[in-house]
């Protein structure tokens, strides 16, 4: 019997606003407990919420880069459950009209395209955090992150491996992090996955009976995760077992999800309409509006940069891995004029400098001018390939202009034949054996006689031009 | 001198005749409250000590000619309404240690506007009640009849207005506290347009009914008062943006030519003959002013109870969920582990009442139920608004009795909850609706107990309930007694 | 509709409320009176109207993203039941 996985995934994203969702609370990471907190986010006796405008524009932001409807009316809904993270006894979320609905995203795999359903997104705020004592049965509540606002994103449950569970985690990630509404850290929690998975006997429409995955805080884990939940999900139905409808928590060290059963209970949230929020009405204008505020995509953009520079889709991969090492491209591509030498510099070097020094591209020393200019130099002769690699780390290091670093060094290659000649008479002068040699019939000595006339022009000899004359030059005799 | 038997604008007349200072005023008010407190119990804490600092800024200020609208004038507030710095428990044991870092939109107005604050008074337990026998702080006595209940949930504002221990006070009114506490003390009570007072920093019992409203001693201070509370606030989302009119302009502007509806739902059997009685006479009154009585109906005023019973105490089982003795507040000690202290701390810090509430709340919001009662209360809750609505289409304001008995036993209810909701009829559906209601003394009982009369308008016309309310108050000329304490 | 102990068992571990077994006969009967008080509602034909969850029409009710002061820390903890540090402290859940 043939089994596919069926996969759907929850998707909560924090979203990069200055203040909290529902009062002016910073919502930066990683201050003193309970310090970023007011009586509004604290859950006080008479406090009421406002909603931060800003989250609805992200969270609209977010509906139309993936396709969504969004609806001309939402509401706040109030969902209740005690926790001491959570200080109101309630979350504020949305629940039967939510902002936006009916969406997709498109993800890569096998070789070709697959559109992944998205149900719903919708605004909330996030709860606080709660730290168990090691030793006492006791925990410590931290409200910093309470009334950070987040998006959830539910899609459709149209995944059916692991593997494309972990493109369509992708996709929506690297849409966030373009539109840049969230930074996407799933190790500081700002972009968390919960998945659920079930398996049907192939060709079948009913769903089978599924488990909900949590505590997966990477793409590795979340694949790996689901991995392993389909091949225990499928050892049980082959078993002629049943299987459980269960949370199961991931356990990163162990490569093995565990049950949650006992610890958790079904919840009746209770949902109802929050009487303190008003509905939030959403026109066309403002949807125009925020429509033409979108960037490029990052689908939309590699497709274009393929056609429009004649790149690889590889390269494009990789130049398109951040909006601003994109930016940084295309910009030096139009300024050179030579696209496919311009990405070479910018996946290799720059790249390698950067990741040294963990820097991010939009710090990169090297403006895109003046790489441009540096490959132009190449262009006309006026420096060797080689002599680039040199001049591109001084760059880096010192933030200076080619030319400028030229000069100082005096790394002008020399391109006067009559200077070439010269010194490759000396050097075939010197070396009469090899010459010999050479002309007896050991053709591999060319490269040493190369190599000798880089080293008296301490490498500022055009190599095509040493090539063209020692040639000449050996010939003859 | 008695300056606290007074009025606002009485009391401003001196100030500006320099007879009277707010030291002379502050004082008179703390005489009383130390003469007749023990037997009203009108406060839960006194702040003496701020009160006669601020009465001495006052009169610095009233020395400099800087007169603002309540400079030195002694209110008291609910304590319902959170007040920076000083204790602030809504009639509930769960707060009884509670210090707010922050001062409710209506404090910081008052205070801005020269009010200087007398205490923080009693009232039913987290507003639920209207009897103000709920409170974990024991019960306030009727200032008319000590064996009496001064009404709730705001019995200790009223009470307090009506025993002379402060000018005017500030109270909330989710289904008729305010009114009815006014009318069972004898005093000038109103509900403002739902979104007209901010909210901000009332401790919310049900977020889309509760309003925070004045208690006067007549219908001029009560136009003071509103001019001061009433104003948009953009901390407040159900706040509504609309510019406040000087509601002194309304009085005296008389109601000739008006129609004035009497819902014929409203005059039902069970209420008592006196105020029965009561209320033919208000008709003749308001007619000898020049306004012509009709006789309205609003159909659904019979499902009001039952609509109120289901969405106040379903939000309120969720606005109450954040007592849970984990950021403030009482924590029971008993509890070893989460779930335990939560259960422990509640089911000790709330009294029954709330409990009651929460219950029925919780219950009607719960899954498999939710559309059999909150929907559906909600939907009828539409039908009720539609009815006034309707109705003040063909009248400028409608006349009801206040409550439909006097004032009743202490202890005679506290069994029968249904009994106890019962007293709530007539204000209900305006809380529903989210128009303005005030509540004007319109006589005594045989017994010398208050009686009270309802008016009502549409949505933001607090203006025309002033206008009605003074013409009225003028032409019935009720008797100024003071109760006999 | 009448509401049995069980549920009003079940009712009261939501809100997180304990009662004694008195407590739970009383409540049970009182919510049973006021449960048939409400069930009235049923009479009304309610097909097609909205349900309305505020009392005026307001909407787009927004702020700034702007950051604003936060509370001292000292202060958000000054009510608290048991601190520890800058933390609010709680007991443990217990899991099974």
């Amino acid at each position: 019997m043939e089994y596919e996985p069926v996969i759907g995934l929850e998707v909560h994203a924090q979203l990069l606003t200055d203040a909290k969702i529902f009062c002016s609370c910073s919502t930066r990471f990683g201050a003193e407990p309970n310090s970023h907190t007011c009586p509004i986010c604290m859950g006080m006796p008479g406090v009421l919420p406002v909603l931060n405008r800003k989250v609805v524009e992200y969270t609209m932001k977010m509906a139309l880069a993936t396709h969504c409807r969004i609806n001309g009316a939402c509401n706040f809904a109030r969902k209740n459950y005690f926790y001491p993270d959570l200080p109101k006894g309630y979350q504020i979320s949305q629940y039967a009209d939510p902002l936006s609905e009916h969406g997709y995203v498109e993800i890569e795999i096998n070789g070709g395209k697959k559109r992944i359903g998205i149900t719903r997104i919708h605004m909330e705020e996030d709860a606080g955090k709660l730290l168990h004592d090691e030793h006492n049965p006791l925990s410590y509540v931290d409200l910093n992150r309470t009334g950070v606002p987040l998006i959830e994103i539910v899609s459709e449950p149209d995944m059916r491996s692991a593997e494309e569970a972990a493109a369509y985690l992708r996709r929506l990630h690297e849409i966030l992090v373009y539109l840049e509404i969230c930074d996407g850290n799933m190790e500081e929690g700002s972009f968390r996955c919960d998945a659920n998975v079930s398996l049907r006997p192939k060709g079948e429409e009913t769903f089978g009976t599924r488990a909900e995955l949590k505590n997966m805080n990477s793409f590795r884990n979340v694949q790996r995760a689901l991995e392993y939940e389909i091949k225990r999900q499928q050892y049980i139905l082959e078993g002629g077992q049943v299987v459980v409808q269960e949370t199961r928590l991931w356990d990163d060290s162990q490569g093995v999800t565990h049950s949650m059963r006992g610890k958790e209970e079904a919840h009746d949230y209770r949902y109802f309409p929050d009487p303190d929020l008003v509905p939030i009405m959403i026109g066309d204008t403002w949807i125009e509006e925020v429509g033409k505020s979108l960037p490029e995509l990052p689908l939309e953009k590699r497709e274009r940069l393929i056609i429009e520079y004649e790149i690889s889709p590889y390269d494009a991969g990789v130049l398109t891995s951040s909006r601003a090492l994109a930016d940084y491209f295309e910009e030096v591509a139009r300024l050179s004029g030579k696209p496919k030498i311009a990405g070479n510099w910018v996946m290799g070097d720059v790249l390698r400098f950067l990741n040294e020094d963990k820097r991010d591209i939009k710090n990169c020393p090297i403006l895109p001018g003046s790489l441009a200019e540096m490959i132009l130099l190449i262009e006309g002769g006026a420096i060797s390939g080689k002599m680039a690699k040199e001049i591109i780390e001084d760059m880096y290091k010192t933030g200076k202009e080619p030319r400028e670093i030229i000069e100082t060094k005096g790394l002008v290659q020399i391109t006067d034949e009559e200077a070439l000649k010269k010194a490759i008479e000396e050097v075939l002068a010197a070396n009469p054996a090899q010459v010999e040699q050479y002309r007896g019939g050991r053709e591999k000595l060319f490269g040493y006689f190369v190599g000798q006339v880089m080293k008296e022009t301490k490498g500022k000899a055009n190599p095509a031009l040493v090539n063209e004359l020692l040639k000449k030059m050996l010939a003859a005799s | 001198m008695d300056l606290n038997s007074l009025t606002i604008h009485e009391l401003q007349e001196k100030i500006r005749a320099g007879e009277a200072t707010a030291t002379d005023i502050v004082r008179d008010v703390f005489t009383r409250i130390d003469a007749v407190e023990q037997d009203v119990h009108a406060y839960i804490s006194l702040m003496k000590d701020d009160a006669f600092v601020e009465a001495s800024r006052a009169d610095a200020d009233i020395r400099a000619g800087n007169l603002r609208p309540l400079t030195g004038i002694p209110v008291a507030l609910k304590d319902i309404l959170c007040t920076k710095g000083f204790r602030t428990t809504c009639g509930s044991h769960i707060l009884h240690n509670f210090v707010p870092p922050y001062n409710a939109t209506v404090v910081e107005k008052l205070k801005e506007a020269g009010a200087v604050f007398v205490g923080k008074t009693n009232m039913d337990e987290f507003a639920m009640g209207s009897s103000t026998e709920t409170s974990y702080y024991g019960i306030t006595r009727n200032p008319w009849d000590l064996e009496r209940i001064p009404g709730g949930s705001s019995g200790g504002s009223a009470a307090a207005v009506a025993a002379d221990e402060c000018i005017a006070s500030i109270g909330s009114d989710t289904g008729g506290s305010i009114r009815q506490p006014a009318a069972l003390c004898g005093i000038v009570g109103m509900k403002p347009t739902y979104g007209r007072v901010s909210r901000f920093g009332l401790i919310a019992f049900a977020s889309s009914l509760d309003q925070i409203g004045p208690f006067t001693k007549d219908v001029t201070d009560c136009a003071i008062t509103m001019n001061v509370i009433a104003g948009y606030d953009s901390r407040e989302s159900t706040s509504v943006p609309m510019d406040v009119p000087d509601y002194c302009k309304y009085l005296s502007r008389g109601i000739g030519g008006w129609t004035v509806g009497i819902p014929k739902e409203y005059f039902i059997e069970g209420i008592d003959p006196e105020i029965m009685a009561s209320m033919k006479k208000a008709i003749g009154i308001i007619e000898g002013l020049g306004a012509k009585c009709i006789e309205i109906s609003l159909p659904h005023t019979e499902y009001c109870l039952a609509v109120y019973y289901i969405i106040a105490p379903a939000e309120a089982s969720s606005n109450l969920a954040r007592y849970d003795g984990v950021k403030y507040g009482f924590r029971s000690q008993d509890g070893r582990e989460l779930l335990e202290m939560y259960k422990k701390t509640r089911s000790a810090g709330f009294g029954p009442e709330v409990k009651r509430r929460i219950m029925i709340g919780t219950y009607a919001l719960s899954s498999g139920y939710y559309d059999a009662y909150y929907k559906k209360a909600s939907q009828v809750r539409a039908l009720i608004k539609r009815d006034f609505e309707e109705a003040f289409k063909r009248c400028d304001a409608i006349m009801t009795p206040t409550t439909p008995t006097p004032a009743f036993k202490i202890g005679e209810k506290t069994d029968d909850p249904l009994q106890m909701y019962l007293s709530d009829i007539f204000t209900i559906s305006t809380n529903l609706a989210g128009i303005p209601g005030i509540s004007v003394p319109c006589g005594f009982t045989g017994d010398g107990l208050p009686m009270g009369v309802q008016f009502l308008t549409g949505h933001f016309e607090e203006g025309k309930l002033i206008q009605i309310a003074s013409a009225y108050e003028k032409s019935a000329s009720i008797e100024k007694s003071r109760p006999g304490l | 509709m009448k509401i049995t102990k069980d549920e009003v068992e079940h009712v009261a571990h939501l809100a997180r409320l304990d009662f004694t077994e008195e407590e739970k006969e009383k409540f049970t009967s009182q919510l049973n009176d006021i449960l048939m008080y409400v069930d009235t509602l049923n009479r009304i034909d309610t097909s097609g109207v909205e349900p309305m969850s505020h009392a005026i029409a307001l909407h787009n009710a927004f702020r700034d993203d702007c950051v604003g002061e936060s509370l001292d820390s000292g202060l958000s903890l000054a009510n608290a039941p048991d601190a520890r540090g800058p933390f609010f402290r709680v007991p443990r859940v217990i899991e099974s």
